[in-house]
């Protein structure tokens, strides 16, 4: 009996080691420990800051940093601001990458340079490209010049309205190519006797899009989305480098709000700006994982 | 009958023709756009420093009048645009030779953005292989919601977490050593994720056969899911090259010395201060950037087309 139960216990630890949970455990770890030190445990800090009244000793305060923010005009300007270039830039950027997409699918002359060449700001450092936008926006740049051509008055385009189109267009000149690139992967990956028998059934181009081309793309475009979201928010380098930590008030992003409550020690201001943001994106990811599903089901 | 058919393909080869030369010339026009910036950088690379002052006179404005007053620039920026020549009046390697031979300092940060760049590469590469093949060949428990953790963390933007990271890296010790970035780097979620969506695509038939034959996962990892995303470790390594070479806010924040800085912090400081020598510096600093997409470019298009099939 005694040996019976030594063999369980054998039998059990075996399987245990076997099993899919300790490998992954084993594959996990270096990651996980590294996520959680740099990543995990630095939020939840951030968490315990953005409740105290100092950093250090600090006091807790409940949700008064919360209410303090939400009062601060700047932070509401930079979420307002922050928004708003979301919304215009991501929409933007995938329509036209699904666009160049399209215009690059099939037989097109030339097309591995094409890819190259759109796929180049990509990896054009921000640093060098930053003085040619200096030299192209700034009030005596060459924009002006060729709008006084035009007989436009000239103006300071960092300085007014228009900067916020500008960010959004640097956006666009960066990201266009790599999500182009993404979107010809989805539509090389469908099957072309899908459009054959649409086509026979009496199916228009428009009906084709809708109906395989679009459907085939969701995946893709789920992905797309995360990655335009994600480099929406890095653009904040080149407004900075451009503009400087006080940009005109169209362009001034959550970023340059933590940035300078950085720069003032305001770490209170700082951490719960971070966690509103952090909340923020937690739930659009799961509408995103939400939609994804229901569609996957769909198809 | 078939001259009418025949009639009829022709004018349809004829309209492909147009429309295929019609858009090659709107492809052509888009990326006369795109790439013009990158254009400029590079012939402007070739100009004497005098000609670059005269052009850029208008937008350099109060900066040249009090560093040097020389009468010609200021004749020339008193109220006018910044013109730009494509071409160099005069071609000259003198930047380069200013920068590579008489400043050490150029080189010296050009080898301390390697030193950063490529241990995060290298780590990234294995961290995110290991775990990638965890989250995509692995059932455990935790799978779903610890992945979702991943995505989360991928999606916030540096300035989140940047505090407590800063109070971390003084608690280990390791501000101003290039450890405070280079450990941050390689675990990054973005590598965990990429890796993910690519080993999704090896078909878990496979790795179950090995499984059978009595292969570990470890040796199933090397010798099957690793070669068939070779690519995708391509696309990972040239992604997470570009992204690291490029950083400005970290060792900025991170490290105090101004001798440890990258070439990328130096240069968005250069800009201002010796346009002579600027826009050559950016040829050089983006060269290895784009040698490698060139080398890799093959490898980074099927990899970024893979990560898209499984959304």
């Amino acid at each position: 009996m005694f040996l019976g139960k030594i063999g369980n216990l054998r039998r059990w630890v075996v399987r245990m080691i076997r099993s899919d949970g300790t490998h992954a455990a084993i594959f996990l770890i270096p990651s996980l420990v590294g996520v959680t030190i740099f990543f995990f445990l630095p939020f939840g800090i951030g968490f315990y800051y953005s409740l105290v009244d100092t950093p250090i000793d600090g006091k807790f305060v409940g949700i008064r940093n919360y209410v303090d923010l939400l009062g601060n005009n700047s932070f509401r300007r930079a979420i307002w601001n922050t928004f708003l270039f979301t919304v215009l830039c991501v929409p933007m950027n995938m329509l036209l990458s699904l666009l160049l997409a399209s215009l690059l699918n099939g037989r097109v002359f030339g097309q591995r340079w094409f890819r190259i060449a759109f796929l180049s700001p990509l990896v054009i450092p921000v640093a060098s490209i930053v003085l040619i936008w200096q030299i192209f926006f700034d009030l005596n740049g060459i924009l002006n010049n060729w709008m006084n051509a035009w007989g436009v008055a000239s103006k300071d385009w960092m300085e007014g309205g228009s900067a916020l189109y500008i960010a959004i267009m640097i956006y666009v000149w960066k990201n266009v190519g790599y999500n182009m690139l993404l979107f010809l992967a989805g539509l090389q990956n469908i099957p072309i006797d899908h459009y054959e028998a649409a086509r026979i059934d009496g199916a228009g181009r428009w009906r084709q899009w809708r109906s395989i081309t679009l459907v085939y793309l969701t995946p893709t475009t789920f992905f797309v989305f995360i990655m335009s979201i994600i480099n929406s928010f890095k653009v904040f380098r080149e407004t900075y480098m451009l503009a400087g930590p006080y940009p005109h008030p169209s362009l001034y992003m959550l970023q340059h709000f933590m940035n300078n409550m950085f720069q003032q020690l305001d770490y209170q201001k700082m951490t719960s700006a971070a966690f509103m943001m952090a909340t923020v994106i937690v739930m659009l990811v799961m509408i995103l994982f939400m939609v994804e599903r229901r569609f996957s089901r769909w198809l | 009958m078939d001259i009418i058919r025949r009639l009829r393909e022709r004018k349809a080869s004829i309209g492909s023709t147009i429309y295929k030369s019609l858009l090659t010339l709107l492809l052509l026009m888009l990326v006369v756009v795109i790439v013009f910036p990158i254009v400029i950088t590079v012939t402007h690379s070739f100009m004497s420093p005098s000609e670059l002052k005269i052009e850029l006179a208008p937008i350099l404005g109060a900066q040249s009048d009090e560093e040097n007053a020389d009468s010609l620039v200021k004749m020339l920026s008193e109220g006018e645009y910044v013109r730009l020549h494509w071409v160099p009046f005069q071609v000259t390697l003198n930047a380069y030779y200013d920068i590579l031979l008489r400043q050490p300092q150029f080189l010296f940060l050009f080898w301390n953005s390697m030193k950063m760049t490529i241990p995060i590469v290298a780590g990234q590469l294995i961290v995110s292989l290991l775990a990638g093949y965890a989250f995509s060949q692995l059932r455990f428990r935790l799978r779903e919601p610890l992945f979702f953790a991943y995505i989360v963390v991928m999606l916030m933007p540096f300035q989140v977490t940047l505090v407590p990271n800063y109070i971390m890296a003084n608690w280990m010790g390791l501000i101003n050593s290039e450890w405070s970035i280079i450990l941050p780097g390689i675990f990054s979620a973005f590598g965990v994720f990429l890796m993910r969506q690519f080993m999704q695509a090896v078909p878990y038939s496979y790795v179950e056969a090995a499984r059978m034959d009595g292969a570990g996962h470890f040796t199933i990892m090397l010798t099957i899911v690793l070669p068939m995303c070779r690519s995708g470790m391509a696309a990972l390594a040239v992604l997470a090259f570009i992204d690291n070479w490029n950083m400005v806010e970290q060792p900025l924040i991170f490290l105090k010395d101004a001798m440890k800085q990258p070439l990328s912090v130096y240069l968005s400081y250069i800009n201002e201060a010796d346009i002579g020598i600027a826009f050559t510096a950016s040829v050089l600093y983006m060269l290895p950037a784009i040698l490698l997409m060139l080398y890799a470019e093959k490898e980074l298009v099927e990899g970024v087309q893979l990560s898209g099939i499984k959304g």
